[in-house]
């Protein structure tokens, strides 16, 4: 017998809905994008998140059922993201889920968007199994996580200050390439030379795991203010480019130096940022030369996506998670907790 | 017929069952705790009292809107959850008319104010002619003193009933007129029998929808689209 979970996600700006098979068998992904709405605020507008999300969250996932052929009986669970995230966008998902389970007498999990992020890796690596090391990294969040088991976790190290999908995003408004950053600045610093500026790579002394971006966005906003006032022409690519490689090169430092010192053999990325190329192929370079071995998810599960929430849904219902019709959103979920 | 309503556009989560004309079950909270934790606890707490199954409802009725944004979604999107499951239709009553349904009967104007922030409410103007509610305007977000102006224009005596009364009371007091009134404890606030009552004449009337394409009703765009419209500049800094 297999076990079909409805995963749904709501945290900040893409509706999702999807339907997964054991863990790993993505019936169906469903994502309703509203990167268009909030492009020409130059960010994610909560208020205009959430409104979106209701007038969208039914029609999501009812595709997403009709898409795995899936009928209401046949499905074992319901998995819903409750946090990390805007509360508001969280509550629509959240209230959604909780109506439907209830309505349809299906148990309700509760799952963590990190930890979502993280199983998304399950999707397409079979032989990815913890315990493992995790960087994960999006807009919201940067975490560096050593993934005991499918539910249990231990937080190696985090950002101090901005998100490293934070940080693409800033410099690329500065940069003048607009939201979202990530993807924008990629495609440029392909175009230019990564050792054109050197951008600091902060390391934390008393927490060696710990990472920093906040010291780098002054540096390159310095850096464009100083070419302005010498009237030297700014190369965005070359820009682009090297503050590309300093977000990479912490990354990577911190991750590979992680799985070493827990005696990982394995080490995986997840988020939004998993989708940048120059980190992958930094990653891969560095894996490679340390002997472990390295996992990335598809770029469309390494988005916000519900197949993931799926994934992460079946290993808590799985292990005997269940949430109650009072689950609340909890916009600062941290990893593990419950 | 059988309506379940629900209100959380306030303060107040509220969840009724309408059973042919008679409340057969209403449960109110005015309480700090979120509509998220309250709400479906509430819903299925009366459907289990009285041994109903959603299969039997004829509509889910909800209080649409105005009101806190947050609630109102809360609201909508178990409503959603809720009709998908059950393939129920759903009666969208706005918020207003429900508050201003609780003081049927009355042959006084009928003004339900919610606080709206910024001196403003949202409200509208109804009396009840032949038992049936009717509305003097549509639903909207007013200034305090432009609704006094407004009410003092049609000279007739009012009760004001919602929890914008406690906020504008003294302001009422010198900007009235005409003769008024508050509403008392048990009319006071949202109530989802009034919902259900409302909503059973509106289904009646066949003003259902889909669930899947009802909004809420927010009377107010957000605050970044306004100001992006009044040319206030980039609403998201670095």
């Amino acid at each position: 017998m297999s076990v079909k979970i409805l995963g749904i996600e709501s945290s900040c700006d893409e509706t999702a809905a999807a339907v997964v098979e054991d863990g790993s068998k993505v019936r169906s992904n469903i994502i309703y994008s509203q990167i268009d709405l909030h492009e020409v605020y130059g960010g994610v507008v909560p208020e205009i998140a959430s409104r979106k999300h209701v007038e969208k969250i039914n029609q999501v996932i009812k595709k997403a059922m009709q898409e795995a052929d899936c009928t209401w009986e046949e499905l074992d669970a319901v998995a819903v993201t409750y946090g990390p995230g805007l509360v508001g966008a969280l509550l629509v998902g959240v209230s959604c889920a909780k109506a439907l389970a209830y309505a349809k007498g299906l148990p309700l999990v509760g799952v963590n968007h990190i930890e979502g992020h993280i199983a998304a890796n399950f999707i397409e690596h079979e032989d990815l199994k913890p315990p493992f090391m995790c960087m994960v990294a999006s807009g919201g969040h940067s975490h560096l996580v050593y993934v005991k088991d499918y539910t249990e976790y231990e937080i190696v190290g985090r950002t101090r200050d901005d998100a490293a999908g934070e940080a693409f995003d800033k410099v690329a408004r500065a940069i003048g390439l607009g939201y979202p950053g990530g993807p924008k600045v990629d495609k440029l610093a392909k175009e230019g030379n990564p050792e054109a500026i050197a951008f600091p790579r902060a390391h934390m002394e008393d927490a060696p795991y710990d990472f920093s971006f906040s010291g780098l966005k002054s540096a390159v906003l310095n850096y464009l203010n100083g070419c302005e006032m010498k009237k030297i022409e700014i190369n965005r690519a070359d820009v682009a480019a090297s503050f590309q490689a300093a977000v990479v090169d912490v990354l990577t430092d911190n991750s590979v130096r992680a799985a070493k010192a827990y005696g990982c053999e394995k080490l995986a990325l997840a988020g939004g940022v998993a989708s940048n190329s120059a980190l992958r192929a930094r990653m891969t370079e560095a894996c490679e030369k340390a002997g472990v071995s390295f996992y990335y998810p598809s770029p469309v599960y390494c988005t916000d996506n519900a197949a993931m929430i799926g994934v992460q849904g079946y290993h808590a219902f799985m292990a005997g998670e269940r949430s109650g019709l009072d689950l609340n959103a909890v916009p600062n979920l941290k990893i593990g907790e419950r | 017929m059988k309506i379940l309503g629900i209100d959380s556009s306030g303060m107040v989560a509220s969840a009724a069952i309408v059973t042919d004309n008679v409340t057969t079950a209403e449960y109110s909270v005015n309480f700090k705790k979120t509509h998220s934790e309250t709400l479906l606890p509430m819903v299925d707490e009366i459907l289990t009292m009285t041994d109903t199954h959603l299969d039997e409802l004829d509509a889910i009725a909800l209080a649409v809107g105005p009101g806190s944004f947050t609630g109102l979604r809360i609201g909508a999107a178990t409503v959603k959850g809720l009709a998908m499951a059950a393939e129920k239709p759903v009666v969208p009553v706005p918020t207003l008319d429900a508050l201003a349904y609780n003081l049927w009967g009355t042959d006084k104007l009928v003004c339900p104010i919610m606080d709206a922030r910024r001196n403003q409410v949202y409200t509208g103007i109804y009396s009840f002619e032949n038992g049936v509610l009717r509305a003097h305007t549509e639903q909207l977000a007013l200034d305090i003193a432009e609704l006094a102006e407004q009410l003092n224009a049609l000279g007739r005596p009012v009760i004001f009933t919602g929890d914008g009364c406690p906020v504008f009371e003294e302001q009422l007091k010198t900007l009235m007129k005409t003769e008024f009134s508050f509403a008392p404890a048990q009319m006071n606030r949202q109530r989802a029998a009034a919902v259900a009552a409302l909503g059973a004449i509106y289904y009646a009337e066949g003003r259902s929808e889909n669930a899947d394409e009802m909004k809420p009703v927010y009377l107010r765009k957000s605050q970044a689209e306004r100001e992006r419209e009044e040319g206030k500049g980039t609403y998201y800094e670095s």
